[in-house]
């Protein structure tokens, strides 16, 4: 592949404390994200995919220092974020941003378009005053849409609209990286693909590095370079895009894969799903030894005690499971 | 034509629902004809405000404030519902008519049992005691594949998983065992393992329970294997109407051919630039003059700004139709 580590992030764990019972009695502790070791290479898009849950959003939110990381260390050109401040994480936020799913709720309802894009420009200091009509302009034309723009409320504008005004905030300060949280999700089948075709745009035009969080598998598969599978805060296998589609290995991946419709009535009718048995457990009491273990078709004894190891199972393909590990 | 209204559950013609707006009443949905037989399975597809929630909550009376049926009318298994009392209709919703919404969370009553939930419809409609309503809850339950239903009836709706409360809505849904079960995106908000449960599970109960099924969607690759027939409905008009395996192999409607054009495949070369169709749906009050889909169709002509195409057949057998004046040309050409 050849392409160097933007980020390096090892052995990240995020816990978060909760209260329980009526009176809040009762304290537990949520496994969001357990020992996440992972490179993210730069100009390339990673995909992290897995059931709701599973702590791919959360990933994104502590690599960007959003939430703060229990333990482990997220490298940015020698840096280690997790050990940073606020105040000392500021120049390290123009270069990593975050696209959201919702776009009504991530801008304020009272700033023009033109402002919400602005703002972070004036914050960095990347414009003066004077400037930043144009490059507001310049940002819009970018995303795709007409520089008259700048003018309009959020209100005024369709759900895909505005997450171009999203997609062209989170520009406006010629950021490395950018996580996708959903960013798609939340929009119609006609308006995700133009979007998408938007992201693959703008990677190539500013090479910028993705790390797209995604429920929807036929999108990452269309968007990827690499794609983590995460399951239960852990991340199960981690390859490139053809190799997890083509010959995916760990037991939970396969059943992710085979449980996603396709646009051929033929093959759906005839399709033999492996469908997963049961729901996600709960993150509060995460079962013993591999996660994964209550559900799956082919646990064995040691799956039950063991937590399984990180290993590279084929070049370039790590990968979670007693049964393929051969531990 | 007596032979093919015999086997009619559900038959809409010239359905019009109005929405009430500060610049006065704007037209949702536009003279729709929808009809369902015994036994199938009808896709209702379309992105959002397409008009194809209101058009099956109309059906049982269920439009919000502001939003009304001002045309039209439905027959269901010969009966009016339009005409039909309140009462009489109450006999139907949730009788003959089951209905399965997209958001368990707000359609479950949170502060009731799951097994008096679903023990409700049948006190009301099949007047069973209690003793049988509950008999008969649990084994909804477990026709639904949720395990331990003797316990489980005596839970909240947030002691259970979000899969598990879908589970729950399909079995009031079904409890009466309908001649039509309604379910509108009732996998939308549920992972894809999930899903692929829901799926099967209906499929299953369809068989099981020879009733008629209408599934409305975003997603047409979901539907794809579930379904015999999809309606796909623009800005509160059908701008087709196919077999299923006709559609996905053969749409003749550009609105249909650049949905399916915008759902990445497996085959697609890596990071390809998706076909997507420009610009957004026009709003409710808002819809050009002509066809709906003309500003952001590609092959779009004069007579598209100008007249409204109608619903035409487009196949020899006539199954097939579609409302567009670009097909209907190509079809005299060939």
């Amino acid at each position: 592949m050849g392409a160097q580590p933007l980020l390096k992030i090892e052995n990240l764990v995020k816990h978060f404390h909760v209260r329980l019972g009526a009176f809040g009695e009762r304290s537990a502790t949520v496994h969001a994200l357990d020992d996440v070791s992972l490179d993210i290479l730069e100009g390339e898009t990673l995909s992290l995919v897995g059931e709701s849950g599973c702590g791919k959003s959360t990933t994104g939110f502590t690599i960007l220092n959003l939430h703060r990381a229990t333990s482990g260390k997220v490298l940015y050109r020698g840096q280690d974020l997790t050990a940073l401040d606020e105040k000392r994480m500021r120049p390290f936020r123009r270069d990593l941003q975050i696209v959201f799913q919702d776009p009504y709720s991530t801008l304020n309802p009272r700033m023009t378009v033109g402002e919400a894009i602005g703002e972070p420009i004036l914050f960095h200091k990347l414009a003066t005053k004077a400037e930043l009509d144009g490059k507001v302009a310049a940002l819009l034309t970018d995303v795709g849409l007409p520089p008259r723009f700048a003018s309009r409320y959020p209100h005024e504008l369709s759900g895909g609209q505005r997450q171009r005004v999203v997609i062209a905030r989170a520009l406006a300060c010629q950021p490395k990286f950018i996580v996708c949280d959903e960013a798609i999700s939340a929009l119609d089948v006609s308006i995700q693909a133009q979007i998408i075709n938007l992201l693959l745009d703008l990677q190539e035009k500013y090479g910028l590095t993705y790390l797209f969080i995604a429920h929807d598998l036929a999108v990452v598969r269309h968007i990827s370079t690499r794609v983590g599978v995460m399951y239960l805060g852990r991340l199960a296998e981690l390859a490139s895009r053809d190799e997890l589609f083509e010959t995916p290995l760990h037991p939970y991946t396969k059943a992710l894969l085979s449980a996603v419709p396709e646009t051929d009535p033929e093959h759906e009718r005839n399709r033999k799903r492996q469908i997963l048995e049961g729901d996600v457990p709960s993150p509060l009491a995460p079962p013993s030894g591999c996660r994964f273990h209550t559900r799956c078709p082919i646990a064995m004894e040691v799956c039950r005690r063991v937590v399984p190891k990180w290993k590279e199972a084929r070049p370039g393909h790590l990968v979670a499971c007693h049964a393929v590990n051969g531990e | 034509m007596s032979a093919k209204t015999e086997n009619r559950l559900l038959d809409v013609k010239g359905l019009t629902i109005e929405i009430e707006t500060r610049r006065g009443p704007a037209v949702v949905v536009d003279g729709i004809d929808l009809h369902v037989d015994k036994g199938e399975t009808l896709g209702v597809v379309g992105e959002s405000g397409c008009g194809k929630s209101l058009t099956m909550l109309s059906l049982m009376r269920l439009l919000p404030n502001k939003i009304r049926v001002t045309q039209g009318e439905a027959h269901f298994d010969g009966r009016d519902l339009q005409k039909m009392s309140n009462r009489e209709l109450r006999k139907v919703r949730g009788g003959d008519i089951g209905f399965v919404f997209q958001d368990p969370m707000t359609s479950l009553n949170p502060v009731m049992r799951i097994g008096d939930q679903l023990a409700e419809p049948l006190i009301y409609h099949r007047g069973m005691s209690r003793r049988e309503a509950r008999t008969r809850a649990t084994e909804l339950l477990r026709l639904v594949g949720i395990p331990g239903p003797e316990e489980r009836i005596q839970a909240y709706p947030h002691e259970l998983s979000g899969g598990m409360r879908q589970r729950v809505m399909i079995a009031i849904g079904l409890a009466c065992e309908p001649k039509l079960l309604i379910a509108d995106e009732p996998t939308t908000a549920l992972d894809v393992t999930i899903q692929a449960q829901i799926v099967d599970l209906v499929k299953g109960l369809r068989e099981k329970l020879g009733m008629s099924v209408v599934w409305i969607t975003h997603d047409l690759a979901l539907i794809a294997g579930l379904v015999d027939r999809v309606v796909v409905l623009y800005a509160g008009t059908i701008v087709e109407d196919a077999p299923v395996d006709e559609l996905y192999a053969n749409p003749r409607h550009p609105y249909t051919r650049g949905l399916l054009a915008s759902i990445p495949k497996l085959s697609d070369a890596p990071a390809s630039r998706l076909n997507s169709i420009g610009g957004t749906p026009p709003e409710p009050g808002r819809r050009p003059e002509g066809c709906p889909f003309a500003p952001r169709c590609p092959l779009a002509m004069d007579v598209c700004r100008s007249h409204v195409p109608k619903l035409e057949p487009v196949s020899a057998a006539g199954s097939h139709r579609a409302a567009c004046f670009a097909v209907e040309k190509a079809r005299e050409a060939a």
